[in-house]
């Protein structure tokens, strides 16, 4: 188990987000986490990494239980594990490259030719040229902010990857390209990844498991197959709406 | 778990044998390097080579990059180098490398640091003379919105501007009394404790009255609300261009000098003179407490020497020059709100560049003042 998260309770104000939510992330698996607008998806991925304060319950992160690692435990974790925010939340003073090589230079002693080779390595394995290394944030389109953004939180080669809607804002072929992007890598760098989405296609295409997020529990989790034949209300609503039936249908025809 | 990364080498006959172990991953990577760098100098001496990677029980983008670039090496220099025993799950990650890695374009050659600084030098040179361009440019946009929010009042953002009085001169009050009474303060004391040596004690509120109603009240009034409000003018422009909010109101058919511009300049024209009125009475009042308190002046006395000594002219003086600082304030910080491009960095230029520019031209406007008021007499 890489994470596990165990009667989370996060709220601002008097209002709760999270209601003692649990959840499981497998090693190697890629799994996906659904839930309405505003339902406390990103609260959640922001809770595990530790931007946001909890009221109560446990998170375990690689077999670290986080409120009890000695800040030198958690720079070790942090270093596993690496984030693509939902903008891509590049530096915008740094050109692409060097937005890639921000955390390789901090954390690791490298001479300045292996930090270029590895940062340009990194930008072609998201399927961008050297070229392009050398813009700003700013001259980027966004389906490159995210691929720019995917190789900084691989810079440093982490276990696991959180990626908060990582296809929203793309266009149907940039998304669908993404979500190939992100199932190649986890399997040639062996990546466990935490994946919030809203896309119905990434969830059949590169999801290993689903979980299923409502009333700041998860109401449901487990295959595709699983969450089409829950009965949980919003489940239902969710996968078996007017614009999952088309993927249903094409399920069952695959199947 | 992490193992330093090992590089053992052997000869045999003219082939190169390399034995690899250990972690080959991120945390290693300095030394990984060396060692890498180290084998590819003394494999020019033999005419092919081997490296076994069995005992490698770590493997990352830098350690399988480090692996290619040592085959890409000794292939540069005739031979081959193979690469036996490399687990399987590792290489698909070789692989990846193998298509991806690489030295990318050569950084571009560094230019001669003299002609890199003329260049620099001329540039800046030039780039002074279009400083004006901007702000000439808002002036314009926004004489034409202020025409026609004349000829169509209706269009005005009154609740806008409303707001923006609040903000820049209800809300500054405080901080402006202070500031101005502390100066007035300043200069009384100052004043007594130098005059007192010739006797002429009383002329210190002539002193304090003409300076802080010609001069000191509205400079220090409009130096205090370029930092105050012209930074957060340009701020708050600038972030907004960064986020394409005026280019959103732009394609809906919004000018948005009409919009954002127009009331704020108003706002600052209309909060300046009231502050600056404001700001001369505290620092007045800062002098005559002085007066009283160090010079050993009584309040009554001060008042009638007051009025002997100051005029309406001197009030007037001061109060004309309010409203045009306010202009300049508002324009060079709209202007340079507009100029912000897409990073932080320059929202952080434009907001410097901003403050520093009103302060400046404030300055120079009340000298241009001071010489106009001289020539007509005031």
């Amino acid at each position: 188990m890489v994470i596990r998260v165990r009667d989370l309770v996060v709220g601002f104000g008097d209002h709760i987000v999270l209601d003692h939510l649990s959840v499981d992330v497998r090693r190697g698996e890629i799994l996906g986490f659904v839930g309405g607008s505003g339902g406390g998806k990103s609260v959640l991925l922001r809770t595990i990494i530790g931007l946001l304060p909890k009221r109560h319950g446990s998170i375990e992160v690689l077999g670290t239980n986080m409120d009890r690692a000695s800040d030198e435990e958690r720079r070790a974790i942090e270093r596993r594990w690496g984030i693509l925010f939902q903008q891509g939340a590049l530096f915008s003073s740094l050109t692409a490259l060097q937005n890639v090589q921000f955390p390789m230079r901090e954390y690791l002693k490298l001479s300045e030719r292996l930090l270029k080779e590895v940062a340009i390595a990194k930008l072609r394995m998201v399927g961008l040229t050297p070229n392009d290394g050398d813009k700003y944030p700013s001259e980027l389109s966004g389906g490159m902010t995210k691929r720019v953004a995917l190789a900084r939180a691989l810079a440093l080669d982490p276990e696991i990857v959180f990626l908060d809607e990582p296809t929203s804002g793309l266009d149907p072929i940039a998304a669908g390209d993404f979500d190939a992007l992100i199932r190649t890598l986890q399997q040639t760098l062996g990546l466990t990844v935490f994946m919030v989405t809203h896309d119905l296609e990434s969830l059949q295409t590169v999801c290993d498991r689903i979980a299923a997020l409502a009333d700041g529990k998860v109401v449901a989790a487990g295959s595709l197959a699983t969450m089409l034949a829950s009965e949980h209300e919003w489940v239902k609503a969710y996968f078996r709406g007017k614009r999952a039936s088309r993927l249903a249908s094409r399920l069952a025809h695959s199947d | 778990m992490s193992s330093e990364p090992l590089l053992s080498r052997a000869f045999a006959d003219d082939r190169l044998e390399l034995a690899a172990a250990g972690s080959w991953t991120a945390v290693h990577a300095n030394e990984l390097e060396a060692l890498v760098d180290g084998i590819a100098r003394d494999a020019a001496r033999s005419r092919s080579a081997a490296i076994d990677m069995r005992r490698v029980h770590e493997f990352d983008t830098f350690g399988a990059w480090l692996l290619e670039r040592l085959v890409r090496e000794s292939k540069a220099l005739g031979q081959d180098m193979q690469i036996v025993g490399l687990p399987a799950r590792f290489q698909g990650l070789l692989d990846e490398v193998h298509r991806t890695g690489g030295e990318g374009p050569p950084p571009p050659a560094a230019p001669n640091p003299l002609l890199r600084a003329l260049e620099a030098l001329g540039r800046g040179v030039a780039e002074t003379g279009r400083e004006l361009v901007p702000f000439i440019n808002m002036l314009g946009a926004l004489c034409i919105a202020l025409i026609r929010v004349i000829v169509h009042p209706r269009a005005f953002r009154l609740t806008s501007a409303v707001h923006h009085v609040d903000r820049v001169g209800w809300q500054a009050v405080p901080i402006i009394l202070l500031i101005t009474f502390l100066i007035g303060c300043i200069i009384a004391q100052q004043g007594f404790f130098h005059f007192r040596k010739f006797g002429a004690d009383v002329y210190v509120v002539d002193m304090v009255g003409i300076l802080v109603l010609r001069e000191l009240g509205v400079l220090i009034v409009a130096i205090m609300v370029a930092g105050r409000s012209g930074s957060s003018y340009t701020a708050e422009l600038g972030s907004m261009k960064m986020r394409e909010e005026i280019d959103a109101l732009r394609t809906m058919g919004f000018d948005p000098v009409e919009v954002l511009v127009l009331p704020r300049v108003v706002a600052l024209v209309i909060a300046l003179p009231l502050l600056t009125f404001l700001g001369s009475m505290a620092a007045l009042y800062g002098g005559g407490l002085v007066a009283w308190l160090y010079g050993g002046m009584s309040p009554e006395i001060f008042i009638d020497r007051l009025k002997e000594a100051i005029s309406v002219t001197h009030f007037r003086v001061g109060m004309i020059k309010a409203p045009f600082m306010a202009l300049v304030i508002g324009i060079i910080a709209c202007s340079e709100g507009f100029r912000v491009l897409g990073s932080a960095e320059s929202l952080g230029v434009q907001t410097t560049t901003s403050v520093v520019k009103s302060i400046f031209l404030v300055i120079v406007l009340d000298g241009v003042f001071a010489i106009f008021f001289a020539s007509i007499d005031m």
